[in-house]
């Protein structure tokens, strides 16, 4: 048991684990809407566009939140516009900005002989570089985001469910979107330190794919969602320091774990939840 | 039954677009605060197009779109559109339409959910109101979505293809429940597919094919002239019980919209039933046809 208790005495772990489940928390409430908003793929991109805006913020030499931070709101910004107006096929959008981006950083941080180390630590999350920058930044973040679920609960909830009708109401659904997709953008890029770019989608969607499978309320999956991200983030945390293996890794196979075990036991009735788009009345 | 005809919308020779390609064109539509008007017409012929100008979301390419100031529209989508599998139960469906009037707070207040519970109990669904949105029947489903939009107190209901996927029964429920609502005070316009046992026993239609093809009664609209241009296929009309009865002339059966046979269009005590003609639906006496032609309005 002495065993366990081991990581807590060092400064640097506390602070990861601080990090983590704080992340893991903001990433299961702003999951809950992209599993809703079947954005699954956004999350994934956009968490790698803000690599290349991270590469371009070492080359300059601005702050990492600044530089990555003002590129992957810009790139959230666009993938949303672009994919409203069907310009092109959104997921053809997102694969063109954000893999772009992320070629671009590979290919600055090549060029400018960034360590290789450091380069693995933002694609697959380390818990050595947290300092208390990095927990104000993702307390400050997960306060804000609450707040605005809390403050825009019931537009949030009717631009998710029903875009059309929403705009119908009077509700500015394309303010709606910007404001979910700036929140998207921040929430990745307060988690990659801990999550790794590569990473991070997965916290997204396995804490609100989960909830979801518990429950048939939006409140209830929200907050579900929220201690499921939390729960996984703690636990995979304390896996990562006892097996040796990244953070990004161990939360995500927690999650993963979890998933198969909640899968199994709702049985049917969860994957009835999880089901596609389809009328299916009782009778 | 006779109210003042109050303008509450007015498409002005709109033409809208997807891309290049011109869904609508030139159609020219007043709704009035009294009316009741039904828009037929095939697939891709624009009506969805027609509504989504006329309720704002889709921006004409040209004509115009004049609303009154102020005016209140609820709008009840295709049943093919809503996500089932969401997670809301018919309070919170029902809820997240009205607006929030100055609170913060996420939760609902009480007088928020007895304004719920007082609209579903109209509707008869006061029993279901923890039931998941999926657990419903289609008739119980489509009166949630008309739930939402009464909530908002509209002048204005809005519904696009009501009786899809349907039943017989339902279909009837729903005539009479919009029959009560139109009544009420309620202005209606909602598309459909279905000729005879929709369409047939609403007090004004419109037939639409990218263009206004003709507007007025059932009786002067659902001609085999009208018809033909409508849809682009040979149809008779009968008439029934006071009523037109559109029949599909190529496979001998009853027109676009389905299947159901004459003595069901004419049973009575119904709407349109036989012993009760148009079942005290609204707008019977209304004038004769608009007009008829390709640049056709409703009311133009």
């Amino acid at each position: 048991m002495d065993g366990f208790w081991e990581p807590f005495r060092f400064e640097f772990f506390r602070h990861g684990l601080l990090v983590a489940t704080v992340a893991g928390a903001l990433c299961g409430l702003v999951g809950t809407f992209v599993v809703l908003r079947r954005m699954s793929y956004i999350g994934h991109g956009l968490s790698h566009a803000v690599f290349g805006g991270a590469a371009v913020a070492a080359v300059v030499g601005v702050d990492f939140f600044l530089g990555a931070g003002a590129w992957g709101i810009a790139s959230a910004l666009l993938i949303g516009r672009v994919a409203r107006r069907g310009v092109i096929g959104s997921d053809a959008a997102i694969g063109v900005v954000t893999t772009a981006s992320f070629a671009l950083g590979l290919a600055l941080f090549g060029l400018y002989g960034q360590a290789r180390q450091s380069t693995e630590a933002l694609l697959f999350g380390s818990i050595l570089g947290v300092d208390e920058t990095d927990i104000a930044v993702v307390v400050g973040v997960t306060v804000a985001t609450v707040l605005v679920v809390a403050l825009g609960y019931r537009p949030l909830l009717f631009s998710t469910f029903d875009p059309e009708v929403a705009a119908v109401s009077g509700l500015r659904v394309d303010r709606l979107d910007a404001l979910l997709m700036v929140v998207l953008a921040v929430a990745i890029l307060a988690t990659t330190q801990v999550l790794g770019v590569v990473l991070v989608a997965a916290t997204l969607v396995i804490p609100a794919t989960v909830a979801r499978m518990l429950t048939n309320r939006f409140a209830r999956m929200l907050w579900l969602s929220t201690v499921i991200g939390a729960a996984c983030g703690f636990v995979g945390m304390v896996a990562s320091y006892h097996l040796d293996i990244s953070s990004g890794a161990a939360v995500v196979l927690v999650g993963a774990a979890l998933f198969t075990v909640v899968f199994a036991a709702t049985g049917a009735r969860g994957r009835r939840r999880l089901g596609a788009r389809r009328i299916e009345p009782a009778a | 039954m006779s109210r003042p005809a109050v303008p509450l919308v007015r498409l002005d020779s709109v033409t809208c677009a997807y891309g290049r390609d011109d869904v609508v064109v030139d159609a020219s539509v007043t709704i009035d605060a009294d009316d009741f008007v039904g828009i037929v017409g095939p697939s891709g012929s624009g009506k969805t197009t027609l509504l989504r100008a006329l309720l704002g979301t889709l921006a004409p390419r040209r004509g115009r779109v004049v609303r009154v100031a102020g005016l209140r529209v609820g709008y009840v989508p295709q049943r093919e559109t809503v996500d089932w599998s969401f997670p809301v139960t018919v309070a919170e469906a029902v809820l997240m339409a009205r607006p929030r009037g100055g609170r913060w707070a996420p939760w609902a207040s009480r007088a928020e959910r007895g304004e719920v519970a007082d609209v579903l109990d109209r509707l008869g669904l006061g029993a279901l109101g923890s039931r998941h949105i999926r657990d419903l029947s289609g008739g119980q489903q489509q009166r949630v979505f008309i739930a939402r939009a009464l909530l908002r107190q509209p002048q204005l209901l809005v519904m696009d293809e009501p009786t899809s996927g349907v039943d017989v029964r339902t279909r009837h429920e729903l005539l009479h429940l919009l029959d009560e609502l139109h009544r009420d005070g309620l202005a209606i316009l909602l598309t459909t597919h279905d000729l005879n046992g929709m369409a047939a026993h609403l007090p004004r239609l419109a037939c639409l094919n990218r263009r206004i093809v003709a507007a007025g009664p059932p009786l002067a609209v659902l001609t085999p002239e009208v018809l033909q241009q409508t849809y682009g296929a040979p149809m008779d009309v009968l008439v029934h019980g006071g009523m037109p009865v559109v029949v599909d002339r190529a496979h001998g059966s009853l027109g676009p919209g389905h299947a159901h046979d004459v003595a069901a269009v004419g049973a009575p005590g119904r709407p349109g039933g036989n012993g009760d003609a148009r079942g005290g639906l609204p707008g019977d006496d209304e004038a004769v046809a608009d007009a008829a032609g390709p640049a056709a309005s409703v009311r133009g």
